[in-house]
Parts: structure tokens; sequence; C-alpha cells
């Protein structure tokens, strides 16, 4: 690289690299200034530029969701078909969409009516509206969890650290009536009490349902709710940059070319 | 730019074919990143995930006695189901398809239940709803369905028999999955 | 400038029938062509047209979520979740359209910084400087809209918050805060009235965009040791020096700006903006996009009642003054000398005030308590300090260091002529 450049060049670099830090300063303190403390970070098969969602925890985590946390959480923004991302067949799909049962018309005589799921429905959410989930849970709301990971400083670590990090309350913490103590919940009181016991679930495909089991398989199936794209977001990524990198390099052969004659 | 006569901007006249070589392979990568980087605008138009999904429609049969038609939605379209008389259905079998503007017998459109006529109700001409649904409605000349916008006649097995339409009525692709009960969109 | 200077004639017959009807291919070889140019531009004249590509790709982006995005409170967060999940390619629209917006203002940002620098706003370029700092203003106005759109807790919150401002004027207030609603809290009328600015603004944008350029064509550009161009051997034509230089710059910030989209999408986001906006509960800690985050801390800097303004008052005055400031910059600059380079003592004040912004920035980031304050407080006055005081004393005491004849003499080795370089390094 001639002197020339490399000046104005390292200005930019430097100014790039002043605006991130300057970023990373100002976003991370401020979201995490709340008064837990931060969740470890674990070793997720989706971070990183090479990420891929984990399947068979994705499955098992899907599992937990249906059988544990759909009793009051919904998952508004995902689709039964959506499904087939995580491996199941259609007949899969099929078969699970038909155990819920939507709510659909009105049909000719103007009622409504009552049919098996379709892998069309999106997920079918365990309450009408958020006064009957205030008022079936001590009027506390369970949020909708398909964008759980995203909507939550800390994300994956974050879920997954709340799950499993349900303790005995300090002696000097009056926890009020209907409440739990968690490790990592801002204000430590979290209306959800712990739903993962050891054997919780029984796994179809024979894992052990310990706690830590369970809330990384559904802390993954969250992942994936939250972001179905991420692979395709990925692997486009990846693509991108190689082709931007050698288009750069023709660029600068070709604008050092044109600007011999006159440096 | 290259169209000028004049090339006093142009630093360089001479140069070999490596330097031209190196101009058109950038030039080329260029026109294909970016036709590549157009293809998500354009495709973002084409039909979601959530619409393709609803691509069939559960009707039931069972209210409807002969000569009765109805209306569905299927993809946004008007589907018209007509459970047919059998002078109807007589009438649709005993025309030779050899005189059709769109050659078809009527065993061929509707060859699983040939009480039931499902037919796409839109005008293979230029997309206007043809009327013969309602009992109150014109028929035209060959007792199926009559378009208003430029008067195409189609018949008992909704095939086109006068006017400018080019084809019959667009049979959609459907099921029995009971006696009397389809699902259109799935063969 | 150009004018006149080459009656073109084009060999292919078509291009010269429209060209003789309407000439845009002369004009745009006359403008973008032969255009002469500084020849010693550094890659911090790439940033104009950087901000340019920005423009439009935000333009195109947005053209294609507005066919997605319905603008009601009900459906506006479902609608972008479907834009993410089943709109073909939506999620890359989307990602474009939300680090686009933080790519156009670092890009503009350094744009601008590079102006204060190289002392671009100085005569005859003050109205091309005023157009950029109404394009700026646009820009806010456009971003802050925008992101309201998906209807999170940021962007509404941060809607209620900012519209508020307006409440703090006297007698009228609040009648402009109902107005500008539609209503008596940020609801419907308020999206639907935000989506068809935020559709509309970017046009205006352009628009002015084309004054900005016009006017630039009327001066040329400013350069790096700031003395004017006095022949042809301090110029070279735009194309295909320039074309070039840009291409190759923007390829290098597209890089950048893809990590960002590919890798880091939310990273310049705020979490709280996945969670459906609520009108019952207030996150605990309402912050704007990073882009407003030094006027924020302007903002938020006056908390004391000053004469007969009460403290509120007070804040929106100042933010509004930190960028009405910037209309005034040509004249409260007093110094003869345009760059930085030659002028020792402002380069030092220059890199201060970068700082002061940083600072601000910073501070608008974190919750206002302690120390937090008085830091803000320091920094917002640094901030008008920097153009009521230092500029304006700086011209007449300052000793600036002794110019170059000419921009070939200042860039091209001693000793050798204009005429004939092989490559040498610059300086």
């Amino acid at each position: 690289m001639d002197k020339a450049l490399e000046r104005p060049m390292r200005s930019i670099t430097s100014l790039f690299a002043a605006f991130a830090v300057l970023l990373g300063g100002a976003l991370t303190p401020a979201i995490a200034a709340e008064e837990a403390p931060t969740p470890p970070a674990q070793d997720w098969s989706f971070d990183g530029v090479f990420g891929t969602f984990d399947r068979a925890a994705s499955q098992r985590g899907l599992q937990v969701y249906l059988e544990v946390c759909s009793l009051c959480h919904a998952l508004d923004y995902v689709a039964y078909r959506n499904l087939t991302a995580l491996g199941f067949t259609e007949a899969e799909v099929e078969a699970i969409a038909q155990r819920y049962s939507v709510t659909d018309g009105p049909d000719d005589s103007g009622d409504m009516f009552e049919r098996p799921g379709l892998p069309q429905d999106r997920f079918v959410a365990p309450f009408a509206n958020e006064q009957a989930a205030r008022a079936a849970n001590n009027n506390a709301y369970p949020p909708d969890l398909s964008l759980m990971v995203e909507a939550r400083a800390g994300g994956a670590d974050y879920l997954y650290g709340l799950l499993t990090g349900y303790v005995e309350a300090p002696d000097d913490v009056e926890l009020s009536a209907g409440m739990s103590y968690n490790e990592y919940f801002p204000g430590h009181q979290i209306a959800m009490p712990n739903m993962l016991g050891d054997g919780a679930v029984q796994y179809t495909d024979g894992t052990e349902a310990t706690t830590q089991q369970m809330a990384w398989d559904v802390t993954n199936f969250l992942a994936w709710t939250s972001e179905p794209n991420l692979e395709d977001r990925l692997n486009t990524g990846r693509g991108v940059i190689i082709y931007l990198l050698i288009f750069a390099g023709l660029l600068y052969a070709v604008k050092r070319k044109i600007w011999a004659k006159v440096h | 730019m290259a169209d000028t006569t004049e090339h006093g901007a142009d630093p360089e006249h001479e140069g070999g074919t490596r330097r031209d070589f190196l101009y058109l392979t950038t030039a080329a990568v260029g026109v294909v990143g970016l036709g590549v980087a157009v293809w998500p605008f354009i495709n973002s138009m084409n039909p979601a995930a959530d619409t393709l999904a609803l691509a069939t429609v559960d009707v039931d049969l069972s209210a409807l006695e002969v000569g009765q038609a109805i209306t569905v939605m299927w993809q946004g379209k008007p589907v018209f189901i007509r459970y047919r008389t059998p002078e109807e259905i007589a009438e649709a079998e005993s025309v030779d398809p050899a005189i059709l503007p769109d050659p078809q017998t009527d065993a061929e459109r509707f060859p699983v239940e040939p009480n039931y006529m499902v037919v796409v109700g839109i005008c293979t001409h230029l997309g206007c709803v043809p009327l013969g649904q309602k009992s109150t409605d014109p028929r035209g000349d060959y007792g199926g369905y009559f378009c208003p916008c430029h008067g195409s006649h189609y018949d008992t097995s909704g095939r086109i028999r006068q006017g400018p339409a080019p084809e019959n009525l667009l049979v959609p692709e459907y099921t029995f999955v009971e006696e009397q009960q389809i699902v259109i969109g799935e063969a | 400038m150009a004018h006149g200077s080459s009656a073109v004639e084009y060999r292919n017959p078509a291009v010269r029938w429209i060209d003789r009807r309407l000439p845009i291919f002369s004009m745009m070889h006359r403008e973008y062509g032969e255009f002469p140019t500084p020849r010693n531009f550094n890659y911090l004249w790439n940033f104009g047209a950087l901000a340019m590509f920005f423009l439009v790709l935000m333009i195109a982006t947005g053209v294609m979520l507005a066919m997605h995005y319905t603008p009601s409170t009900d459906q506006a967060f479902a609608s972008v979740e479907r834009i993410m999940r089943d709109v073909n390619g939506g999620w890359l629209l989307r990602y474009l359209h939300m680090n686009g917006a933080s790519f156009f203002f670092i890009v503009v940002y350094i744009h601008m910084f590079r102006g204060l620098y190289y002392g671009s706003y100085k005569a005859p370029r003050e109205l091309l400087w005023m157009l950029g700092v109404v394009i700026f203003l646009l820009m806010m106005a456009t971003a802050f809209m925008g992101y309201v759109l998906p209807w999170g807790q940021m962007s509404y919150w941060g809607a209620t918050v900012i519209t508020n401002l307006f409440s703090t004027i006297p007698w009228v207030g609040d009648a402009i805060v109902t107005w500008l609603w539609g209503g008596f809290s940020v609801d419907n009328p308020t999206l639907n009235r935000f989506f068809s600015l935020h559709f509309l603004l970017p046009f205006v944008i352009l628009g002015v965009v084309v004054l900005h350029i016009a006017a630039l064509h009327v001066t040329g550009s400013n350069n790096p040791t700031g003395i004017e161009p006095k022949g042809p051997q301090d110029t070279l034509p735009f194309h295909p020096y320039y074309t070039m230089k840009d291409t190759f710059g923007l390829a290098v910030c597209l890089i950048l700006f893809s990590i960002m989209v590919f890798f880091a999408p939310n990273f310049m986001g705020h979490p709280d903006n996945y969670i459906p906006a609520n009108p019952l509960v207030t996150p605990s800690h309402i912050v704007p996009e990073w882009y407003f985050l030094p006027f924020y801390a302007i903002l938020r800097a006056v908390t004391f009642n000053f004469l007969f303004i009460p403290a509120e008052l007070g804040g929106v005055i100042l933010m509004f003054g930190s960028i009405i400031v910037l209309f005034f910059v040509s004249w409260l600059d007093t110094s003869k000398v345009r760059s930085a380079k030659y002028r020792p003592v402002y380069k030092w004040f220059f890199w201060l005030f970068v700082i002061d912004v940083l600072v601000l920035g910073y501070m608008g980031s974190q919750p206002a308590e302690g120390i937090n304050v008085l830091i803000a407080q320091l920094a917002t006055l640094y901030y008008f300090l920097h153009f009521l005081v230092v500029l304006p004393l700086l011209g007449k005491f300052e000793r600036p260091k002794p110019l170059p004849r000419s921009i070939a003499e200042a860039v091209l080795p001693r000793g050798r002529s204009a005429a004939g370089m092989a490559a040498a390094p610059a300086e």
C-alpha cells in the first residue's frame, strides 16, 4: 500500500473503530444497568459466523415448550408449518398441529367453530387475551416467547441463566406472595415459578430431562423462533463478504492503475 | 462517457491487454454483483410463505342440493361449485368436443364426481367474474355462465362456447376427502 | 466549472439526437466526466458519495418494506415480524434498512466532521454547508419517525418522550403536542402520519441533496489544503480518477456494512424494540437510537431553571440550538485559513470538539444521575463555547502556518513539476 493511501485509510479505520467503541461502550452498560448479575456466556451452536441451529436440541426444546411453557406462554409469530425447518417432516408437523384446537369461522350460520389445527395455523395461544392471561396467573402476564431471545439483553445466555437461575432467596429478601427468587431476573423477584424441575418432561429421544438439559433445549428452540432465518442470513453474509473482498481488491487494482500516472 | 469523441481526459492511451483484462474483469464482477443484489428486491414481491401456506381451502358440500350453487374463496379468487342437475350433466356430456374452441369432454374436466362442477369463477378472457351462480342471474345461451364484460358464454361444464374468451373456466386442483367434502388446492 | 467549455459531439446518433434536445449526456460529461476536481482529495472525500449511496439504499429498501408494512397499532408489529419471517428475503431488506440508517448517520457524521476540519463551510461555500445542515435535520426527523414504525416498546416510548418535548413551549405547547399526535397520546393516528411522513421526507432529502450537489458544482470542491485550484496542474477530471476512488471506497464501506447486516444486525438496535408497544409499561431506561445520543445528552443537561426559562424548555432550546448553531459556522469562524492543516491551534480545538461530541454521546446513553449530569453539562458547555467563543476568537489570535502557493506545490515532491510524475508518494 502506498503511503499516500495509508494515512487516510488509517484515519478512516480509526474513525470506524472509534464509532464501534463508542457504540459498544454506550449500549452495553446502559442495557445491563439492571441490578441482576450478567448470566455466564454459554457456547451456543448458533453463535458466530458459522452458526447453525442444533436441530436435536431444538426439537427437544419444542417438546419442552409444548408440554410446559405453552400452558402460559404464547408463540404468536410462529406457525406449525415453520417446524419443517427444524427437521420435522410434513406429516409430523400435521400431527403436531392436529393436537391443538383452532377457533375458525364464522361458518354459514354466523357462528365461530373449533377445528383441529393445520400446518398453516400459528401456534395456538393458551389464553384468548392479556386480561385472561393475567386473571389466570396471579395478575402477572406471561410474555409471548416468539422473540424472547432477541427481546432481552443478553439473549440466549440470559434466558438459559434465568431458567436455571432459581435459587433459595437470601435471608434478607422478603418474597412477595406468589413470587420466586431468581438470580438473574432484574429485581430477582419473578412471578414465574421454576417450571423445569428434573423430569418435568419425558423426552421422546431418551435424553435425561434435567433442569439444565431442558433449559438448554428450550433456549435453543426459542433462539430459532426468534430468528428462523439466522442460517440463511449467515450463509448469505459469508458469500457477500467474500464477493466484496474480491471486488474491492479488483477495484483497488483498477484505481491504482488509473492513478499511477498522476501520483 | 465512452461515447465522447474527445478522450483528452483519459490518462492512458497506451497499455496492453493486461490492463483491459483487469478493467473488464472488474466491470463484469461489478455487474454480476449488482444483478444478484437486485434479486432480493424483486423476489420480495413474490407471494410470501404465509400466503403460500394458505393455498388450500376445505369446502363442505353436504348442505348443497341439486341445482344449487355456492361460491367459496380460494387464493383470493371465487370458486364456483354447482351441484348439477341430471339434465345439465347430460347436456354437458352430449357435446362433441371437436366443435369447441377449447376441446375438452365433461369427463376430462370432472372425472371423479360429475355431480359437482368446480371451476374458478374468473373469465379466461380478461378476468371478470361471470354471472350464473345466483338463481336470478342470466346464465348465457348455453345454460352455464355468462360474462357481462365482453359477452362470453360458458356451458354447464364451464366450457367456453361463444364470445372472446380463449379457454374453458379453469378447474382447480381438488380432491374429495369425504363423500361431500372437498379440499381445493390439493391434488 | 466547465460551463460551455466543450461542445461535445456524440458519435452515437441516438445519443446525439437526445443530447441536442435535452443535454443530459453533455451535462453528465461536464459535471461528472471532465469536472475539474482538486487532485489531492484524501479518502475522507469519499463520504459524500457514500452518503448518496446510503440514501438510495434506504429509499430502495424502504419502498419494498412499505409494500408489506401495515401502519396500524394492531398490526404494525406483526407486519414487521411477517416481513422478517414470511416475506421472501424480507429479513434482508429490513436489516439493510435498519443498519442502513445507522451507516447513513455514521457516513454523514464523518462527512460533517471532515467539513469542519478542512473549513469546507467557508466562503464561498456557505450555502453548500447550510443545505447540508438542512439535510441533516431532515434525516433526523425521518430517522425518528422511522424508528416509531415497528411499534415496539422503544418506538412507542421514544415517540412519546420526543413529541412531549414540544409541550415545553409556553402557552401553545400542549396544543401543538395534541396536534402532532392527532389524539391525546401516541396512538394510531400518530403512527399513520409518521408512516406517511417517513415515506415522504426521504424524497424531500433527495431534492435538497440535488441542491447541495448543484451548489457544490458552482464552487467546486474544497480540498485538504483548503486553497482553491489555480490551474489545470491542480485538478484532475472527476472521471475516471474520482469515480474509481469513490467506487473503491464504497466497496470497503460495504464490507463493514455487510459485517453489521449479516453478522450483528441487532447490535445497534435495542432489545426492547422486539417487545410490542405497551402504553401501560414504560421500559426501565429509555434511550434513543445511538445517532441521537449527543443531542439527547444536551437535552437532559439542563437541570435548572434559567431566569424565567424552566429547565425542560431550556433543554429543548439548547438541543435545537446545538443544530441551529451549525447554520452559522461559516460566519462564526473568523479565520482566513480554511484547512486545519495550516491552523496549529484550531487543530487541537477540533479534536477536543470531536471528543466532546463522543462524551456527549456516551452521556446520552447513561442514566442522568450523579457525576454524569455534571459531565454532560460541561460537555454541553464546551459544545457551545466551541462554536460561539473559540471559533470567533481563534481566527483573530491564531497564527496560521504558511500556505503553499498551490495544491500542486503542496502535494507534489519539491523540485519536480506536475507534469510527467511517476507513482510517487504524495506529501
